[in-house]
Parts: C-alpha cells; sequence; structure tokens
C-alpha cells in the first residue's frame, strides 16, 4: 500500500500553526457576509464547518485563499500575512487547494492534463514526474483506466475524485473543500467521502464545508457552527454535534438529521 | 401534322443554337479579349488579400478589446478606487466608444474617411483597405470574443487560480482554448461577412473583385456576363469556406470527447 500512497510531504510539524485569520469581515455592497470571524488552523487538523444556507461559509473558506478579498481583518499562513498588499499569493494558492462543489475540472483537456498542468507550469514538477504522479493518485482513487477521458465523459462522482487527484498532485498543505458532495447524485456521495476519509487518515490538513454530518462525526477533530456571519459556536464533533449549547445550533442540527 | 411538328421542333433548336452562340461571343468579349479574365484574377486576388489581412488585424484589436472589457467587467466593483482604477476605466470607456463609433456608422463611410481624410500621404488603396476593414472588423470580433470569455463558467477562472495559476497563465491555458472553440464559428462567420463587405472597396480605387466586374461592364457594356462570374466566384469562395469550417467544428467536438 506504501506505493499508493498520497505523498504528504511534509512541510512542518504536526500541530503547528499553519493558518490563522482573525477578525475576518466581508461585504458585498450593503450586504454583510462575514461580519467577524476569527480562527486557528493547525497541521494535520481536520476542521468541519457547519451552518445554514447563508451564513457565510463558502465565503469565509474563499476568503482563505482570497478568492474573495476580504473587506476587514488579516490573515496568516505559516506566520506570513496573505492579506498583506505585497504578498505573493499565487504561491500560497498552489499550496492550499481547493475542491468545489460543482468540481470545475477543465473540460477542454484530459484527465491526465488537468491533474498535470498547474504543477507543470509551475515548474514544481517535471512533465515525466507529474505524469507518474498522476497515475499513481489516479489509481489510489480507483481511476487509473481514466486517465486519457475527458472530463464530460465521466460521471459526477467520478470528476469529483478526479478534482481532489488534481488538488492533491500539488502536494498541498492544506485542502479547501466547499461541499463537495451536494452536487452529486445520492448513490455517488460515498465514492468521493471514502476518499476524503482516507486523506484524513493519512493527516492532510483540511477545511471542510458539509453538510454530512456522519462525516462530520467520523473525521472532524474541530466543529464549527456559523451563522449569519458570525461563528456561533465550535468544538470537538462530541460537544458541538452531540450536546450543543446554543439554541441555533441545536435548531439546525435537529432540521439536518431529520 | 407531323410536319408542323417538325418545324417547331427546328425552330426551337435554332433558337438554342443562336443563343449559345451569343453566349459564346459574349463570353470571349468579356473574359477572353484583352484577357480580361485577369482582371477579375486580380480582383480575386485583392479581395482575398484584404479580408485575410483584415480579419488578422481585427483579430489582434479585438482580443486587446476584449480584455480590457470583460476584465473591467468582471473585476470593476472589487477593485479599489484610485489611480490604478481610474486608468483602467479610462480604457474601458475608449474600448466602449470605439465599438459604438465603428457599430453604428456605415463601413463605406469609415472607408472612405480613412483614404480621403486620415491616410491621405498613401495612395496604396489596399493598405488603406485592409486597415480600415481591419478597425471595422475588430469592433464586432471584440465583441464576439467578449461573449466567448462571458460564457465561460466563473469556476473555470477560480479553479485555475485556486491552483495557484495567475491571471495571464489561467487566462491561456484554461480560459482561451475554451473561447476559440466556442467562438470559431463566429469568427469564420465574421470572415465570410467581411469577405464579402470587402466589395465596397471600388470606393477609394481598390481593384477588388466586384470593381473587376465592373470595369469589364463598363469596357463591354454588357452587364449579364461580368456580373454573374464575380457573384459565382464570390458564392465558390463562400461556400469553400463554409464547408472548411464545418470540417474544423467537428474536429473541435471530437477532441473534448464528445
Ligand atoms: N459574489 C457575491 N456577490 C454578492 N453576494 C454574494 C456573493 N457571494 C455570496 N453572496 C451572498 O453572501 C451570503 C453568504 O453566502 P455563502 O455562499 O458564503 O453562504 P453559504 O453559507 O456557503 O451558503 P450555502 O450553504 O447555501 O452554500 C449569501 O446571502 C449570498 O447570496
Ligand atoms: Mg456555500
Amino acid at each position: 500500500m506504501t506505493e499508493g500512497k498520497i505523498d504528504l510531504q511534509k512541510r512542518g510539524a504536526i500541530g503547528e500553526e499553519l493558518i490563522r485569520v482573525e477578525h475576518l469581515k466581508k461585504h458585498f455592497g450593503d450586504l454583510e457576509v462575514l461580519k467577524d470571524v476569527s480562527q486557528v488552523i493547525r497541521r494535520g487538523q481536520k476542521v468541519v464547518l457547519l451552518g445554514p444556507s447563508g451564513s457565510g461559509k463558502t465565503t469565509f473558506l474563499r476568503c482563505l485563499n482570497l478568492l474573495e478579498q476580504p473587506t476587514g481583518g488579516k490573515i496568516w499562513f505559516e506566520g506570513k500575512e496573505i492579506t498583506a498588499p505585497d504578498c505573493d499569493i499565487n504561491r500560497i494558492r498552489a499550496r492550499m487547494c481547493m475542491v468545489f462543489q460543482q468540481f470545475n475540472l477543465f473540460p477542454h483537456l484530459s484527465i491526465r492534463k488537468n491533474i498535470t498542468l498547474a504543477p507543470v507550469k509551475l515548474k514544481l514538477k517535471t512533465k515525466e514526474e507529474a505524469d507518474a504522479d498522476a497515475e499513481r493518485l489516479l489509481a489510489r482513487v480507483g481511476l487509473r483506466e481514466k486517465i486519457d477521458a475527458y472530463p464530460r465523459q465521466l460521471s459526477g462522482g467520478q470528476q469529483q475524485r478526479i478534482a481532489i487527484v488534481r488538488a492533491l498532485a500539488m502536494n498541498p498543505d492544506v485542502m479547501l473543500f466547499d461541499e463537495p458532495t451536494s452536487a452529486l447524485d445520492p448513490e455517488m456521495v460515498g465514492e468521493v467521502l471514502s476518499v476524503m476519509v482516507e486523506l484524513a487518515r493519512e493527516g492532510m490538513t483540511m477545511v471542510v464545508v458539509t453538510h454530512e454530518i456522519g462525516f462530520a462525526r467520523e473525521v472532524a477533530d474541530h466543529v464549527v457552527f456559523m451563522d449569519d456571519g458570525y461563528i456561533v459556536e465550535e468544538g470537538t464533533p462530541e460537544e458541538v454535534l452531540l450536546d450543543p449549547k446554543k439554541a441555533r445550533t441545536q435548531d439546525f442540527l435537529r432540521k439536518v438529521l431529520k | 401534322m407531323a410536319e408542323w411538328f417538325l418545324q417547331v421542333q427546328m425552330k426551337f433548336i435554332l433558337r438554342i443554337t443562336e443563343w449559345f452562340q451569343k453566349m459564346q461571343a459574349e463570353f470571349t468579349l468579356n473574359f477572353i479579349a484583352k484577357d480580361r479574365w485577369r482582371l477579375l484574377l486580380t480582383g480575386l486576388g485583392n479581395t482575398l488579400l484584404i479580408s485575410l489581412f483584415a480579419v488578422l488585424i481585427g483579430i489582434l484589436i479585438a482580443v486587446v478589446v476584449a480584455l480590457v472589457r470583460s476584465s473591467w467587467d468582471t473585476t470593476n466593483e472589487r477593485l479599489r478606487p484610485g489611480f490604478g482604477k481610474s486608468v483602467f476605466s479610462f480604457f474601458d470607456r475608449l474600448c466602449r466608444l470605439y465599438i459604438t463609433v465603428i457599430r453604428g456608422t456605415p463601413t463605406v463611410i469609415q472607408l472612405m474617411i480613412m483614404y480621403y481624410v486620415i491616410m491621405t500621404s498613401t495612395k496604396n488603396g489596399v493598405l488603406v483597405a485592409i486597415i480600415s476593414f481591419g478597425i471595422n472588423s475588430g469592433a464586432y470580433v471584440a465583441e464576439i470574443i467578449r461573449g466567448g470569455i462571458m460564457s465561460i463558467e466563473k469556476g473555470q477562472m477560480e479553479a485555475g487560480r485556486s491552483l495557484g495559476l495567475n491571471y495571464t497563465k489561467t487566462m491561456w491555458y484554461i480560459i482561451a482554448p475554451q473561447v476559440l472553440k466556442a467562438i470559431l464559428p463566429a469568427l469564420a462567420n465574421e470572415f465570410i461577412v467581411l469577405l464579402k463587405e470587402t466589395s465596397i472597396s471600388g470606393y477609394v480605387a481598390v481593384m477588388d473583385l466586384t470593381y473587376a466586374g465592373n470595369r469589364i461592364r463598363g469596357a463591354t457594356y454588357s452587364a449579364f456576363m461580368p456580373l454573374i462570374a464575380v457573384a459565382i466566384i464570390y458564392l465558390v469562395v463562400v461556400v469553400g469556406l463554409t464547408k472548411l469550417v464545418g470540417i474544423l467544428e467537428r474536429r473541435l467536438r471530437q477532441s473534448d470527447g464528445r
């Protein structure tokens, strides 16, 4: 199994501070989406974000890699302030890859190219290394034979697994998942979640927005419940999922678990 | 009875023979005599030359205009006010003005202004026509390209950026190939429209295909032969181009596994 193992090239010690968010604010015009969010994410940690629709989970995640420009507060990555104007965000983004709800594979490129494009163009790997890694990672998620297929020839579940491989091929320090299973037919949710569970077991740092409470319970070591632009409650899965203190959390869980 | 029938038949055959002879004489007069077919050949050459270089110039202008317009449209809300934004805004307005003026005035007027007002020092009509039609076509192609860029899902740019590719690389490797594929039929169509539109080049004394036909008409005082010949040549070129585009489109469709 070592051969197929996802290569987690460690750049730092488990448990050290990886991302720090302080008093993050974001508004779109008059709409305040994030009002004051602070959070520390440590290497190896699996953080699950929960919350009702419109509570700002996606926006928070997208602020972490500056797909959205925060309107207030600061974010650090490995002690470097990425919200500072002189920060080269592209270098940071290459190390915190994102998996989207809609997969966002590149339809005009083969699966191989989808996976190898960024590492090769950013000169992180040679073409040969990238190809070998792509094959190895694809085999890992059971899609080795799809390497020359095109995205539209694949099912949603297969596409999302490939999107995960594409992110993994960057050898990221942290992976951001935005509801990776909500665009999938129910019978395909399992195959994607099991890839994520395995990743988690291997020690990948993950920030996951999801409505899959089962996944949160199994994988998370920190659960954050957001509502209306604030973090309402956070803690271990046991604390937040089994014994929530706040009425809004209790309400939300009751609705989701029904 | 039989005799009468024979007479009619004879008359008919006579008429047809007469008509053929007349046509033959006309043909000889219009195309063979004084090597007049050479005029048509020169004309066709100029028509193709003008169309081809004009469309190239048009695409060059259009890419710049479309990039300014679409990146302004997608980013202006997020930019901080300042000098950079003002400059950007100025260029966006300039591009809009260009498109409005070009699309709002007749091509033949643009051509004449270019020849008689702006480029008065050159008597190279072909050059003037190339530049004038190039500028004209740029406005239309710009809108085609802008539409193409806008038709690509926002997630594609985000996926590229989230992997650490910068704006230019994402545009080049991910957006542009998809845009090209999407707009190729429209571009080819624009070329066909342009090719026919160059038939007004005679206004600035350029010997294009139409003008060549007209010259023959003026010399021989026959209208049918030269005009029909010109029409047929345009038709053959356009139908040929249309066929080529069809083949190209099919190739492109196959290339991403549809
Ligand atoms: N680019 C944008 N422009 C304007 N409003 C936006 C934009 N992106 C998000 N919003 C608004 O911000 C609010 C929070 O959105 P966000 O996507 O962060 O919520 P969410 O918690 O991820 O919800 P969901 O569970 O539905 O995905 C919503 O009201 C949304 O309409
Ligand atoms: Mg969301």
